[in-house]
């Protein structure tokens, strides 16, 4: 049904730290890997070889350069975009054929590769373009949070997360219930203060990210190398010259 | 918005055929109802191949077209699920009212009731095809409480150019259904007209930094994008073919769809006989042109939220 549950359970998500991630792709590549042979059919590729290389992805890395406007300073900010499991996603309710559902035991948000019509309208509910149409099964990819690790007993326990989780290498992506406020990711959300993407848009996404940290210079560093110039520039240029003479006579006594 | 072919063919036709047969139930209604089999076989004949041809058309761009069946189960909540079952219910007062005005051996009170069910179904199916549209919050051209109305009377307009046409090149006259007509052409060319002010001057409320949540940091720009070729997000929602010539093909849509056969629509009401037949099929091709590239433009300009997240700026 593509009616919503009223609660569910519990609200499996991802948070997402934008400090960390170095958008180096191991998510996105890791994500195709596993899905590929997973849940749903083959996420195809057309014209892998080709000219015009494209196919269903259910994680795209974008790169942000965000510029303040109070010193001019840019950063660079790596951006993983996949599907947010909302809480209310108008990509269920629109869907004519109830391929598209919301699990009450965890909120994940699935397509049933077997009922759906490939009537695209889902892709167009969704703000996040979280999801992929398969040119080639004719049926809508998207985001399964690795329903087919998650709660998979002949996998060790520490691997029984989404792939993207487990491929990360700078520990930037993190699995778990978001609906529970104890649990390991609600305390990092609570103290890095996580946010949603497009909150006012109202569909409320259960995943969250974490904000980039203060530059290194708003924190001090940058008082440090103006204090480090200042003892430069502050010493003497006699004492500058002895201290060469001293370094020669070092060097020159081995 | 990619405009898929097969949906503009599927909206345009299916809307003229609803209107079609809207207008003849009209004159069962008013007692205008014509004679003669001839004509309202070839009346309802085209209604109902534009009806049918236009939903057989929608499945065309169905990645499953097969499965096209499993699509009238989500009424509950989905405005496609809702158009296809009233679409389908509707085709049974239309089929009773064919019936009524070809055959002739219906009760006038039955034939009454088919007329007031084929007017109240064809109104709500052709609601749910805008509905399905501007219920997207996702694509604020289209959210919008103007957009519904505008397919119904766009609706009305092209059914009531080919129905008066029906009636010239039968030796008719038109009769109050052209007057109507002309009235529905007008309302069609004012809410189109509020439509693209309305788009125009609307805010874009969604921003790159409101996609990102980054706006506390600063202005946020693409850099680096996360694929080297369109995807299907970039190729379906991000299409920017129309947006250059907007102006050009919104000027082409108010002559084709409102001027020209307005005009030629009130010359025919005013002259009759071999004039009409001319200019109401005059009428029709333009209206048909006008209509067309109304929906194709319905599509081309309106943008989604999601290209922020590839292009930046606000939506």
């Amino acid at each position: 049904m593509t009616a919503l549950p009223a609660t569910t359970e519990k609200k499996l998500g991802l948070v997402i730290d934008l400090d960390t991630c170095v958008g180096c792709q191991a998510c996105a590549t890791s994500c195709k890997e596993w899905n590929t042979a997973g849940y749903s059919e083959p996420l195809t590729d057309e014209e892998p070889m080709g000219a015009d290389p494209h196919g269903s992805w259910l994680n795209r890395i974008h790169g942000y350069e965000v510029k303040s406007a109070e010193d001019n300073t840019s950063r660079t900010v790596h951006f993983p975009r996949s599907c947010l499991h909302c809480e209310e996603p108008a990509c269920v309710t629109v869907c004519p054929t109830g391929a598209s559902y919301k699990r009450v035991e965890d909120g994940i948000v699935l397509v049933n590769p077997e009922t759906c019509i490939g009537c695209k309208l889902c892709s167009w509910a969704c703000p996040y373009g979280a999801r992929e149409y398969d040119y080639s099964s004719g049926v809508m990819k998207k985001c399964t949070l690795c329903v087919d690790r998650i709660y998979n007993e002949t996998f060790a326990p520490e691997d029984r997360v989404p792939a993207c989780v487990k491929a990360c290498p700078t520990g930037a992506r993190h699995f778990g219930d978001i609906g529970d406020p104890s649990s390991d990711v609600s305390q990092l959300v609570a103290e890095r203060g996580g946010f949603d993407l497009l909150g006012a848009f109202g569909y409320k996404p259960v995943n969250k990210y974490l904000p980039p940290r203060p530059k290194a210079h708003d924190n001090g560093a940058a008082a440090a190398e103006a204090a480090h110039a200042e003892t430069i520039s502050s010493t003497p240029p006699e004492a500058r010259l002895e201290k060469f003479f001293a370094w020669a006579d070092k060097v020159l006594s081995r | 918005m990619h405009p898929a072919y097969s949906v503009i063919l599927f909206t345009t036709a299916s809307g003229a055929g609803y209107g079609l047969v809207s207008w003849i139930a009209y004159t069962v209604l008013t007692g205008e109802v014509q004679n003669g089999a001839a004509l309202n076989t070839v009346a309802f004949g085209l209604g109902l191949l534009l009806i049918a041809g236009g939903l057989l058309s929608s499945t065309a761009h169905l990645g499953r077209p097969e499965r096209a069946w499993r699509a009238f189960s989500q009424w509950q909540t989905s405005w496609l699920s809702r158009e296809g079952v009233v679409a389908l219910a509707t085709f049974a007062p239309i089929l009773l009212l064919a019936w009524a005005v070809i055959i002739r051996d219906v009760s006038p009170s039955l034939a009454a009731l088919a007329a007031v069910l084929t007017i109240i179904g064809a109104g709500v199916t052709v609601y749910c095809t805008g509905m399905i549209y501007a219920s997207l919050r996702t694509i604020p051209a289209w959210n919008r409480p103007v957009v519904a109305p505008i397919y119904i009377v766009l609706s009305l307009t092209t059914g009531g150019v080919l129905y008066c046409a029906l009636m010239a090149a039968f030796g008719r006259d038109i009769g109050s259904v052209g007057w109507l007509t002309l009235l529905a052409i007008f309302a069609s060319l004012a809410l189109k007209a509020f439509y693209w002010g309305d788009i125009d001057t609307a805010p874009r409320k969604w921003t790159a930094e409101d996609a990102t949540g980054l706006g506390r940091f600063g202005r946020v720009t693409p850099l680096e994008p996360p694929h080297t070729q369109p995807n299907f997000v970039m190729r379906e929602m991000g299409y920017k073919v129309a947006r250059k010539h907007a102006d050009k093909l919104r000027w082409s849509t108010t002559l084709c769809l409102g001027i020209i056969p307005g005009g030629a629509l009130l010359l025919a009401l005013l002259t009759g006989g071999v004039f009409a037949v001319v200019l109401t099929l005059a009428a029709v091709i333009s209206a048909a042109i006008g209509v067309l590239t109304e929906r194709w433009l319905f599509f081309a300009e309106a943008k989604h939220i999601v290209t922020v997240y590839y292009e930046g700026g606000a939506v």
